[in-house]
């Protein structure tokens, strides 16, 4: 046991410490009200996180001490019975916030859906690991794909749009091995022509393809595709187009139009749909560069940022901590990612580094919604902060993400 | 491609999120701002205004607690209008009209809905208003009177307009002023400084205590106590003389330059001011364009002084030793100048020499005098220019620089004056072309408070105080360089005694002789000047103003004064009686020439003042 101990991957632990502590600062001087007791009272929001925090110990403690191979063996019977869990809802879940998305036992609620996310990356790693399987293969992508969107479908009904969104972070690790190319092409060219169309119309759109498709067409380099590929392109382009537009305007309703426009700046709405966004820009903008200082911001006290100990936490260390204190905060989780990338590329196993492809693209995806909501780049999409935003499910289930990787991580020579 | 792809991505949101933090947090300032509107509210803690006594300690004006129904008008929702109008008594038309002004002015910001209700209406509205949204009731601080008295001295206060707000950013909308008199020149001093409470707000706009725990907050500075100089009692007689006619009085102690009383007719009450009825009271005052209640009469009319002028004029004549007390000038009639002119004066005996000249107003002998002083230089221009500047160290022909929030120069003509009019030098003038300017008729122009400055420098022989309200702060005496620093006059000490023993004379033997109170020796001297006035644009000319100047006791003088009461004919006929029962008053306390006294009280020229007015033709000096 001394000898794993020495090979877990301290300066991952190190950075999950400190953003997890970082963020219970926060919550505490989100959720302070004048009845405030003692740091650690339950009947409050921060007292709860402190609990939830302390009982993470215990659950790490347990999942460094399992053998590496045992997620791996029952990563299928996780992700069945994660299924099952989410399914359940729609009979026993309870609904908070419009969202049925909770269990309820006595006095705690549980999140099944985060945990998903944990059971999805194991049910993929196993799969894409397999010798039989070739990801590069139509019909082992499509497999994949059924792994990946079961949960997603699951969850988006109930509604959680942006928890099934995350499932998305599951490209990462598919064209990390693999996968080809044409699918982040079509991608990225599907979302440009999406904004795009939004922006502009979509008659301006298809001329704009079209200019570009005939410019890349005579630059061409030898051996590439011939001009019926460059046509269907420029044909996919244009439908996209408009059948973009078609659907923003009369499928979506006026609460999602409201959420793109917003940050792409075509509306101000600044009571209504906008409000969260505008009051958590002013409480970040306001911090300047060393910030009011903890537990001073009057944005944060006054409650002006609605959900702010949860999916707005950001903007707490926004106006409290300042420029200086976001900066600490975006670059633990820059470098928290980079770090599972790095460690993922040194794995033997294929297992372990889809694996831990998926942590990163997950903690990725997080990372990128959530502050780009709180800071107005991203249209507004409800899901957490990981190891920052209150609520024991989503810290739990980051928690048992990542330690499941520093587990496999310390692991890896043993393992063949 | 495959390896660095998600590195690439994770680097560059970092670096986005990173710029984009940077222009929110640093480059934009606007946040800032946007933050504190947002959440931090900021309440006023009014001081008491200070109370303002009499000289001998009487309190003359303390507060009373007052409250106003405000509204802000974006927190307002539906309510029951017939019933919220009976509450405060309005119509359904007067509340929709001030909702609809509250909005203009700002719908997030409170106007006054209903203002300065009593304590008992209060009482009566307080619990009411709480299920009325959007209004409540601000406590307001307003004056308590404990005098009749004085409204001119003692001003009164009043919202600040906008103008107000806009160039002073102490004072905000609602904020109450002083305005004229001692609550309008010494407001900085009275009304203290407000504290300030920074309150932290939720988004309900709820408040969740103090921000940072107060450390930005200031208490309040209580206003200063004023004691002024007026003598309380003496100000109470001088209006109860002066009901039923107009002009003006102003007393001052010669020997400190405080005034003691300063009479305005007429007056009105100043606790007429103060309450809901303020506004309707206000406008009456202000729109009664003939009476002119509001106009101070002894600081801002500005009137031919007549023959008190004499006076001055025989110690220039002194001083420019152009004449000598012993010499006689003959009097028949009255004075002729050049092709035929002739200046009238009444019948007395002839000649005479300067006292008797000052004791029987003789016209010819200061027709004389005046020659000679404008004389005695080459030029008529210097001879004016040289009466002029010893005139005006008697204060005359400029602002006094009193503390009294209002004056008016009144006018000393100079050489510059007259060849102006007279188009020099294309036409030449001499001295008889301004020789009115002997017995203070012609261009001069003075003030009340002017004319009693002008007998206490006499009284002093010589020098002055600057007239003053202002007496001590919070019981501390004033040490204020204008009003304690002597101002002496161009005229040599020694010329004054023949001057003040003619103005003793006027007492004893000359035209005030019917004033007489016992053991009281008094100098003064009358006036009868005449005014004009356009009716459809022609000048007409109306009765005599009756002016009289005066200070006693002679020989060591307490009170000196000058009383104007327009259309009152000769000087003796009111102001004379006026002055000589407000001298007796404030010496002895009490009045023994009770008759003068009724003949005064039951006395009125309502009936004059309505002549020029009544369409018909009509006489004067009757």
């Amino acid at each position: 046991m001394s000898k794993t101990i020495s090979q877990f991957d301290w300066l991952t632990i190190f950075i999950y410490i400190l953003l997890v502590t970082i963020g219970w600062v926060n919550i505490y001087s989100a959720s302070l009200d004048d009845t405030a007791t003692s740091f650690f009272d339950t009947s409050q929001i921060y007292g709860k996180q402190f609990m939830w925090i302390m009982l993470s110990i215990f659950l790490i403690v347990i999942l460094l001490s399992l053998e590496a191979k045992f997620y791996e063996r029952f990563s299928s019977v996780i992700y069945i019975f994660s299924l099952i869990s989410i399914l359940g809802l729609f009979f026993f879940g309870k609904t908070i916030n419009g969202a049925t998305s909770w269990y309820v036992f006595g006095g705690f609620s549980i999140q099944p859906a985060e945990f998903a996310k944990v059971a999805t990356a194991l049910a993929l790693s196993k799969f894409v690991s397999d010798i039989q399987t070739n990801i590069q293969n139509i019909g082992d992508q499509f497999k994949a794909l059924v792994i990946i969107a079961l949960p997603a479908l699951i969850i988006l009904p109930q509604p959680d749009a942006g928890s099934a969104m995350v499932y998305a972070a599951f490209f990462f690790p598919l064209y990390r091995e693999g996968l080809s190319g044409v699918y982040l092409l079509a991608g990225s060219l599907g979302i440009l022509v999406f904004v795009m169309t939004l922006v502009f119309s979509p008659v301006w759109v298809s001329i704009g393809a079209t200019v570009m498709v005939i410019l890349s067409y005579f630059f061409r380099k030898k051996k590439r595709p011939g001009a019926i590929a460059y046509l269907s392109i420029l044909l996919m382009a244009v439908a996209i187009s408009f059948s973009v537009d078609y659907v923003f305007e009369n499928v979506f309703e006026q609460r999602h139009r409201d959420r793109f426009n917003i940050v792409l700046g075509k509306e101000v709405d600044n009571r209504g749909i906008g409000y969260n966004t505008n009051q958590s820009e002013i409480a970040i903008g306001s911090g300047s560069w060393f910030g009011k200082g903890w537990t001073e911001g009057t944005q944060t006290k006054g409650n002006f940022v609605p959900e702010q100990h949860t999916d707005y936490i950001f903007s707490t260390v926004g106006e409290e901590w300042g420029f200086v204190g976001s900066t600490v905060v975006v670059l633990l989780f820059v470098f928290l990612i980079l770090r599972i990338i790095h460690l993922a590329e040194r794995q033997k196993s294929q297992f372990n580094r889809v694996y831990g492809y998926s942590v990163a693209g997950i903690l990725f995806v997080h990372f990128f919604v959530n502050i780009g909501m709180v800071i107005g780049v991203f249209p507004t999409v409800g899901i957490p902060l990981p190891f920052f935003s209150y609520g024991g499910s989503g810290l739990w289930a980051f928690t048992i993400l990542l330690f499941i990787f520093i587990k496999l991580d310390a692991d890896r020579m043993s393992f063949w | 491609m495959r390896k660095i792809l998600l590195y690439l991505i994770v680097i560059t949101s970092g670096l986005i999120f990173l710029a984009r933090l940077f222009y929110l947090q640093v480059l934009d300032d606007s946040f800032v701002g946007r933050s504190e509107n947002n959440a931090i509210k900021v309440v006023y803690d009014y001081p008491q205004r200070g109370f303002i006594f009499d000289r001998h300690g009487e309190l003359l004006v303390s507060n009373q607690p007052s409250y106003d129904v405000m509204v802000i008008p974006r927190n307002l929702k539906p309510f029951d209008t017939t019933e919220l109008c009976n509450i405060l008594s309005i119509t359904p038309e007067q509340l929709v009209s001030r909702l609809d002004k509250a909005k203009i002015y700002s719908p997030r910001l409170p106007s006054v809905v209903i203002p300065q209700l009593t304590k008992s209406e209060y009482a009566y509205l307080g619990e009411k208003m709480r299920n009325y949204e959007g209004f409540y009731i601000q406590k307001r601080s307003l004056r308590d009177y404990y005098t009749e008295n004085g409204a001119n001295v003692l001003g009164y206060i009043t919202e600040v307009n906008q103008r107000i707000v806009n160039e002073n950013p102490y004072y905000l909308s609602g904020d109450l002023i002083g305005k004229q008199g001692v609550e309008g020149y010494y407001e900085e001093l009275l009304r203290g400084i407000k504290g300030v409470k920074y309150i932290q707000k939720d988004r309900f706009n709820r408040d969740i205590g103090a921000y940072k725990d107060g450390i930005y907050d200031t208490l309040p500075k209580k206003g200063k106590d004023l004691t002024i100089t007026i003598d309380a009692e003496l100000q109470k007689y001088g209006e109860l003389l002066m009901e039923n006619k107009r002009g003006g009085i102003i007393a001052i102690e010669p020997a400190t330059g405080e005034i003691l009383a300063m009479v305005t007719a007429p007056n009105y009450d100043p606790a007429e001011l103060v309450g809901r009825q303020r506004s309707a009271n206000f406008t009456k005052l202000y729109y009664d364009t003939i009476a002119k209640p509001l106009y101070d009469r002894a600081l801002l009319a500005e009137y031919p002084p007549g023959s008190p002028f004499k006076v001055v004029n025989a110690l220039i004549g002194l001083q420019e030793g152009i004449v000598n007390t012993h010499e006689r000038f003959s009097c028949h009639g009255g004075y002729f100048y050049g092709r035929g002119r002739k200046m009238g004066c009444h019948p007395h005996a002839s000649p005479l020499d300067m006292v008797p000249g000052i004791a029987q107003s003789c016209n010819a002998y200061f027709a004389n005098v005046y020659r000679r002083i404008i004389e005695k230089y080459p030029t008529p221009q210097e001879g004016v220019d040289t009466w002029a500047n010893h005139l005006k160290s008697f204060g005359l022909g400029d602002y006094l620089g009193s503390d009294l929030s209002t004056g008016r120069p009144g006018k000393i003509p100079t050489s510059k004056y007259y060849n102006a009019i007279y188009n020099y030098p294309t036409y030449k003038w001499f001295s008889t072309a301004t020789i009115s300017n002997a017995i203070g008729q012609g261009e001069v122009l003075m003030t009340p408070i002017q004319l009693a400055n002008m007998t206490a420098a006499i009284a002093n022989r010589g020098w002055f105080y600057t007239p003053h309200i202002l007496k001590e702060i919070d019981g501390n005496p004033i040490k204020i360089k204008e009003f304690t620093e002597k101002k002496y006059t161009t005229i040599d000490a020694k010329h004054f005694d023949p001057v003040i023993e003619g103005m003793h004379q006027v007492y004893k033997a000359g035209t005030a002789s019917a004033l007489q109170i016992p053991g009281i020796e008094i100098a003064g001297k009358t006036g009868t000047a005449e005014n004009f006035t356009r009716i459809n644009g022609k000048r007409v000319q109306l009765t005599d103003h009756s002016i009289f100047v005066a200070f006693a006791p002679v020989d060591n003088p307490k009170i000196a004064m000058a009383v104007f009461v327009e259309n009152g004919y000769w000087g003796g006929r009111y102001a004379g009686r006026i002055a000589g029962l407000m001298i007796e008053k404030y010496l002895k306390g009490e009045v023994t020439r009770t008759d003068m006294e009724k003949w005064i009280l039951t006395h009125s020229l309502e009936e004059e003042y309505a002549k020029p007015y009544s369409g018909e033709p009509f006489r004067i000096n009757q």
